[in-house]
C-alpha cells in the first residue's frame, strides 16, 4: 500500500507538478498580499467610518479573507483534479496501469492508495494556503477570523471531496473528458452557492431551496459556505448585516448534518469508484 | 500438480464483438506454449483474462490451480502486456524495485541486477525510462515480468520491438526459464521464433482454436534431399526413417554423398493452412 502511495507522490514530484504549484501559489499569495495591503491602506485614509455601528476593519478583513478562501478552494480543486483525472482510465490507456494491477496488491488497495496519495498532497496544500491568506490579512490589517481550525478543515475536506469525484470519474472517462467533467461539476457547485446568495438578496425562498439542494449535491460548496460562515461566526450587529450584503456574506451554515453528509458522500463516491474499478476490463 | 494455466470453455464478448468463443487450452508446469493467430484473433484477450485484467463472459481460467484474477493467481504469474509503459521518470532499477515491492519479492538489489543482466540492460540500470529506446523498454518489460520468480509467464509479443540480437537473447532466456521449470505462454507473430523455442503451439482464429499440438509433429514431412556429385537428389515421399536406406543405396551405386537434409513443412505453412490466409 505504501509503495503505491509513494508511487503517486513521486509521480507528482517528478512531473514537476509540485514545482509549478509552488511557483504559482507564491505568485497568487504575493498578489493577494498586494491587494490586501492597499485595501487596508485605503481603509485608513478613508477616515472614521460613517457610523460607529459598523466595524469597517472587520468588514473589509472578512470580505478579503473570504476572497482568499475562495482562491484557496479553487487552487486546491485544481490540484486535486490534476492529480486524479487519469488514475484509472487515463493510465490504462497509456499502458501504465496494467503492470501494477497484475501484481498481487489488488485493485481495491491500488485505488485507495492512489486516493490517499493525492489527499496527502492536496490537504496540506489547502491548509497551508488558507493559513497563508489568514496571515496576510491579519498582518496587513489586523483582522483575525473568529475560527481557524474549522474553516481550514472544511476547505481541506472540500478538496478531498473533489479528489474523490476525480477518481470516480477516472474509472469511466479518459483524462481530458474527466478533467472537463470534474471542473464543470465544480463550477456548477460554485454557481449554486452564488444562486443561493441571489436568492437571499431577492428574498426568494424557492431559489434559496434549489441552491441549497445543489450545494449539498456538491458538498464541497456546502463545506466552503460553512467555512465562510465560521470566520465571522461571532460577528454581530450591523457589521454582520453589512457582511451579509457582501460577495462572501450570507454564507450557509451546515453544522453537524453537513459533516455526516460529507462522510457519507465520500463513502458512496469511494464505494462506487471501487465497485466500478474492480469490475472494469483494462 | 495443477497446470500452470488451464482454460476451459473460455468466452469473451465485448459488446457485439465475440473475441473468444469457447477456448480450451492448458499450459503444463515448465511448458513453453506459443499462441498464434491473425490480428484480432483473441490472443491478447486470452492472456488478459489469465492475468485478471479482463473478466471472461463464459468459461473459466485457473493459474496454478487458483482462479484467474485472484490474488494467489496474480502472485504466481509474470506478465508483459503488448502495449505497456513505465513512468518516464523512473530508472530501470526503480521500475524493478517498485515491482519487487508490489510483488513482495525480498531478493533486493541482487535480483534486480540479475534480471537487468539477463535482458542485456546491465549498463542501463540508472537510465530513465523516458530516455530508453523502444527495444530497451521492452527488455525492461521482460525483466519486470520476471520479478518475484513467477511460475507462469504470460508474454504478449515480447520481441516485437527487439533487434535480432535482442530476439536471440530472449530465445536463450526462454530456454533457460524452461530448464528452471517456468511455464510460458508466448503470443507472437514471429513464427520462426515460435518454431525454435515452443514445445507446443495453439492457433487461434476468430476466437476459436483451429489447430494445435506439439510443434515438431505439426510440421509434416516433405521428403529428403541428398547432395551428391550430380547435384541435389530429391526423394518426395521419404522421411527421416528412410535416410539410412537411401544413403546406403547411393553409396552402393558408387555415388559420393556430401549431405542429407530431411525436409518438413515449416510452421509458417502449417499456420497459413490453419488460418486460410485470413487476417482481419
Ligand atoms: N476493449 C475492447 N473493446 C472492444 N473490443 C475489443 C476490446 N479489446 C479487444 N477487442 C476486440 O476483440 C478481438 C480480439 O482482440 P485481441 O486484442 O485479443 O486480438 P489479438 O489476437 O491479440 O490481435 P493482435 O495480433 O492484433 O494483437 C478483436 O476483434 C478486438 O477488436
Ligand atoms: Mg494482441
Amino acid at each position: 500500500m505504501t509503495a503505491i502511495v509513494v508511487y503517486g507522490l513521486q509521480e507528482a514530484l517528478r512531473r514537476r507538478i509540485f514545482a509549478v504549484v509552488v511557483l504559482l501559489t507564491a505568485v497568487f499569495l504575493f498578489l493577494f498580499w498586494l491587494g490586501t495591503h492597499y485595501l487596508f491602506a485605503d481603509l485608513e485614509s478613508l477616515g472614521p467610518p460613517p457610523t460607529n455601528a459598523i466595524d469597517t476593519r472587520t468588514l473589509a478583513g472578512a470580505t478579503v479573507l473570504g476572497l482568499g478562501m475562495f482562491a484557496t478552494l479553487f487552487l486546491g480543486a485544481v490540484l486535486a483534479v490534476f492529480l486524479t483525472i487519469g488514475v484509472v482510465r487515463g493510465d490504462a490507456e497509456r499502458g501504465l496501469l496494467q503492470p501494477l494491477v497484475v501484481r498481487p496488491v489488488g485493485r481495491t488497495t491500488l485505488l485507495l492508495s492512489r486516493f490517499l496519495g493525492s489527499v496527502a498532497v492536496c490537504v496540506p496544500y489547502t491548509v497551508i494556503v488558507f493559513f497563508g491568506a489568514v496571515l496576510i490579512v491579519g498582518g496587513n490589517g489586523g483582522y483575525w477570523p473568529d475560527r481557524y481550525a474549522l474553516p481550514a478543515v472544511e476547505l481541506a475536506a472540500a478538496v478531498v471531496v473533489i479528489a474523490a469525484i476525480g477518481i470516480l470519474g477516472s474509472v469511466f472517462l479518459s483524462s481530458t473528458a474527466n478533467g472537463i467533467a470534474v471542473f464543470m461539476f465544480f463550477g456548477s457547485g460554485l454557481v449554486a452557492g452564488l444562486l443561493g446568495q441571489i436568492g437571499r438578496g431577492l428574498n426568494s425562498e424557492r431559489i434559496e431551496r434549489i441552491a441549497k439542494v445543489a450545494s449539498w449535491l456538491a458538498p464541497f460548496e456546502a463545506l466552503y459556505q460553512d467555512a465562510l460562515h465560521a470566520i465571522t461566526q461571532n460577528t454581530v450587529g450591523f457589521t454582520r448585516i453589512a457582511l451579509e450584503l457582501g460577495p462572501f456574506g450570507g454564507a450557509e451554515q451546515g453544522g453537524l448534518q453537513l459533516r455526516v453528509w460529507t462522510a457519507a458522500y465520500l463513502g458512496v463516491v469511494g464505494a462506487g469508484a471501487l465497485v466500478a474499478f474492480v469490475r472494469r476490463d483494462l | 500438480m495443477a497446470a500452470a494455466l488451464a482454460v476451459r470453455g473460455l468466452g469473451k464478448r465485448y459488446g457485439r464483438v465475440e473475441a473468444l468463443r469457447g477456448v480450451d487450452l492448458e499450459v503444463g508446469e515448465g511448458e513453453l506454449v506459443g499462441l498464434l493467430g491473425p490480428n484480432g484473433a483473441g490472443k491478447s484477450t486470452l492472456v488478459k483474462i489469465a492475468c485478471g485484467l479482463v473478466r471472461p463472459t463464459a468459461g473459466e481460467a485457473t493459474v496454478c490451480g487458483a482462479p484467474a484474477g485472484s490474488a494467489a493467481a496474480r502472485a504466481a504469474l509474470g506478465y508483459l502486456a503488448e502495449l505497456f509503459r513505465f513512468p518516464g521518470w523512473y530508472t530501470a532499477d526503480e521500475v524493478l524495485a517498485l515491482h519487487q515491492r508490489l510483488g513482495r519479492s525480498d531478493r533486493g538489489a541482487a535480483e534486480r541486477r540479475e534480471l537487468l543482466d539477463l535482458v542485456g540492460l546491465a549498463d542501463a540500470a540508472d537510465r530513465r525510462v523516458e530516455a530508453m529506446s523502444k527495444g530497451m523498454s521492452q527488455r525492461l518489460g521482460i525483466a519486470q515480468a520476471l520479478v518475484g520468480r513467477p511460475r507462469l509467464l504470460l508474454l504478449d509479443e515480447p520481441t516485437s520491438a527487439l533487434d535480432p540480437v535482442g530476439r536471440r537473447t530472449v530465445r536463450v532466456l526462454l530456454e533457460e526459464l524452461k530448464a528452471r521449470g517456468v511455464a510460458v505462454l508466448l503470443n507472437s507473430h514471429l513464427l520462426s521464433e515460435v518454431e525454435l523455442v515452443c514445445d507446443r503451439v495453439a492457433i487461434l482464429l476468430d476466437g476459436a482454436l483451429v489447430a494445435g499440438g506439439v510443434t515438431e509433429e505439426l510440421a509434416r514431412p516433405r521428403g529428403v534431399e541428398v547432395d551428391v556429385d550430380g547435384g541435389m537428389r530429391r526423394y518426395e515421399h521419404a522421411g527421416r526413417a528412410d535416410v539410412p536406406g537411401i544413403v546406403a543405396r547411393l553409396i552402393r551405386d558408387g555415388e559420393q554423398v556430401y549431405g542429407v537434409r530431411v525436409l518438413r513443412s515449416t510452421l509458417e505453412e502449417v499456420y497459413l493452412d490453419a488460418v486460410g490466409g485470413a487476417t482481419e
